[in-house]
């Protein structure tokens, strides 16, 4: 108890104590100044991370002859919302945007499906070849599509799965795996193993141990594991750039650049397909947020 | 893996299983593969044999059109090795991998301390932060190659507000200035992911650590650097070894931006190695080659990085 009202003392004396412990007890006008302080800069970083999205959306919303105009003005004077419809109509987007969403979803399923019985199992139980299984998923998380796209592209040729999206999908879901498995086998290490040892008590096979009681448990790092691979996919730019070669085979991201090449330049139908393509991926971010830092918490981090 | 598991399959058939010890240690040998097994071949397959196929092609000579026409040997390496702008491609992915991931880790160590403080509207700041990572990295490029735009970019608008130019700039004309903003692209684009695996390692830090050290009279700064620093060490490096696999293979930022040019004055390894591979005439060989040096490179990262996470430990199961 007597440490309890030291600390709260010394944490007053200096001006707030560590970030974090702002809330412990009534702030004092030091107190005060200090969240009014942390509440201006976080805006103002709020702003920055903001602001090149907002251009582009407010990019976006001019028409042709103000994106051209000169001096440059910040807000469109005329606010054209006709261009998302142009760009839709002028460009296959929705094809686009159908292989983006399929070749991400598929490659998120498989990632998932295949990582959480690796992770599960290597994390419960000790067998010979474990170690060996640990360091290739650690070993190959190092391994970026980029830095061997030369070799995914004579692959695919050798397979002759060049521009097809099964070839798409199986690249994103097994360079994003590694990260699942060590994600999850991270959480599921973390979850005590008697809370299943009671499940199988009340006479539940591995399974549905595993179902019912660790999966639940284990939603944050599932939640990461599944948004670091999707957004993974769906970001995915070099290899789709090198292996797909048919417009109605391309995903948003080898698209996308289309808008601006040396013989034209629609910045503005550019940003408005970039809107479309990065609102419903921020919309989901923001409400996984909360699970994403207790994902890498656990998971991640350790 | 793979291998370690046939072998074994193999070696306990070999012996024929004549006793049922034998056979119960073979089926327990096995025992693992259903779990660990698609993901064993997975990665073997999409991961590990694109590695094989680069290095079997670096010394192959294929065709503009991707044909085998036959064996080079060294060849396709003389031929890298003989390209004048090599040296300064790979001196500049140096600069490039180390200079984007110092500064990134230590804004994100500030940015993490703001995003674990409580003020009114913290959750609607951390939204902001995530951001970056959830948009594409390539359209956060085209961005702001459009916001550089000498004519028309808000960037020469501003700095030209504030006073800080007198005139627009061709930014992403010079090599030196387009580098540097690139960079700055590559940083904002890291941050937010580095800020939050930093922000859960603070979170790992329990409160009565501080209670302590506030108990002994410690102040801010010696807190931070004596408690909070050292604690956030593991989450620390994983962040940063992330970070310089990412940012060593961050492609889009340049390609997108200047594509590399002009010449190949602000092309990293990786750019290099594609533009050898599919622009102009075009030589699969030799820049296979390339993706084996920059291989090399990322398998030295590797060894390091093992180094760092101290994975002796984890391998005694």
């Amino acid at each position: 108890m007597s440490t309890q009202i030291k600390s709260r003392q010394a944490g007053r004396g200096k001006p707030g104590g560590r970030p974090g412990s702002v809330n412990r007890g009534k702030p004092g006008s030091a107190g005060r100044a200090r969240v009014a302080i942390l509440a201006g800069v976080g805006y103002l970083v709020a702003f920055i991370f903001i602001a090149p999205y907002l251009e582009m959306a407010l990019t976006a919303l001019k028409p042709d002859r103000e994106l051209t105009a000169s001096p440059t003005t910040f807000l469109p004077k005329h606010w054209d919302f006709t261009n998302f419809v142009d760009v839709w109509k002028a460009a296959p987007i929705w094809q686009n945007m159908q292989v983006s969403l399929i070749v991400a979803g598929v490659a998120t399923l498989i990632a998932l499906l295949v990582a959480l019985p690796a992770a599960y199992y290597t994390a419960r139980n000790r067998f010979r070849g474990r170690g060996a299984f640990l360091l290739l998923v650690l070993v190959t998380q190092m391994f970026a599509p980029t830095a061997l796209v030369i070799g995914i592209y004579r692959e695919m040729v050798a397979l002759n799965l060049t521009d097809t999206l099964l070839a798409l999908i199986l690249v994103n879901a097994a360079f994003n795996l590694p990260f699942c498995v060590w994600i999850l086998h991270g959480y599921f290490s973390s979850i005590p193993k008697e809370l299943e040892e009671a499940a199988y008590l009340d006479g539940a096979g591995k399974v549905t141990a595993l179902t019912r009681v660790t999966l639940p448990l284990s939603l944050p790092g599932l939640v990461t594991a599944v948004i670091y691979t999707f957004i993974g996919a769906w970001n995915e730019y070099v290899v789709a750039l090198t292996i797909t070669s048919s417009p109605n085979r391309q995903p948003l991201t080898v698209a996308i650049p289309g808008f601006v090449t040396s013989y034209q330049a629609h910045w503005q139908y550019l940003f408005a397909t970039s809107l479309i393509a990065i609102v419903p991926v921020v919309i989901l971010f923001v409400c996984i947020e909360r699970y994403l830092v207790g994902g890498l918490t656990a998971g991640g981090v350790k | 893996m793979h291998n370690t598991i046939e072998a074994r399959g193999a070696g306990a058939k070999a012996p024929a299983p004549s006793s049922k010890s034998a056979l119960r240690r073979f089926g327990r040998a096995l025992a693992p593969l259903p779990w660990i097994g698609p993901a064993v071949i997975l990665i073997v397959a999409v991961v590990l044999w694109p590695v094989f196929e680069m290095v079997r092609t670096s010394i192959l000579r294929i065709s503009s059109s991707g044909a085998t026409i036959g064996t080079r040997g060294t060849g396709n390496y003389r031929d890298l090795f003989d390209e004048t702008d090599l040296v300064a491609v790979l001196l500049r992915t140096v600069v490039w991998v180390v200079g984007v991931v110092l500064v990134t880790v230590v804004i994100s160590l500030a940015l993490g301390q703001l995003l674990n403080a409580r003020f009114p509207g913290r959750r609607v700041v951390r939204w902001a932060v995530i951001v970056p990572w959830a948009a594409s990295v390539l359209m956060t490029a085209l961005t702001w190659k459009w916001m550089l735009n000498y004519y028309y970019g808000v960037v020469n608008k501003v700095l030209q507000g504030v006073g800080l130019i007198d005139h627009p700039v061709n930014w992403l004309s010079n090599p030196t200035q387009a580098l540097i903003w690139m960079m700055w692209v590559a940083v904002f684009v890291s941050l937010p992911f580095t800020s939050f695996v930093i922000l859960a390692g603070l979170q790992t830090i329990p409160e009565d650590v501080y209670e302590a050290a506030r108990v002994d009279g410690a102040g801010r700064a010696r807190t931070y650097f004596q408690i909070t620093l050292p604690l956030l060490r593991p989450s620390l490096l994983v962040a940063a070894i992330i970070n310089v696999i990412n940012v060593f293979n961050s492609f889009p930022i340049i390609y997108a931006m200047t594509g590399g040019g002009p010449g190949s004055k602000t092309d990293t390894s990786t750019t290099f190695m594609y533009k050898l591979a599919f622009t102009g005439s075009g030589d699969v060989g030799e820049s296979a080659a390339m993706a084996v040096v920059n291989f090399a490179l990322i398998l030295i990262l590797v060894l390091l990085y093992l180094r760092a996470v101290g994975w002796r430990g984890e391998t005694k199961s």
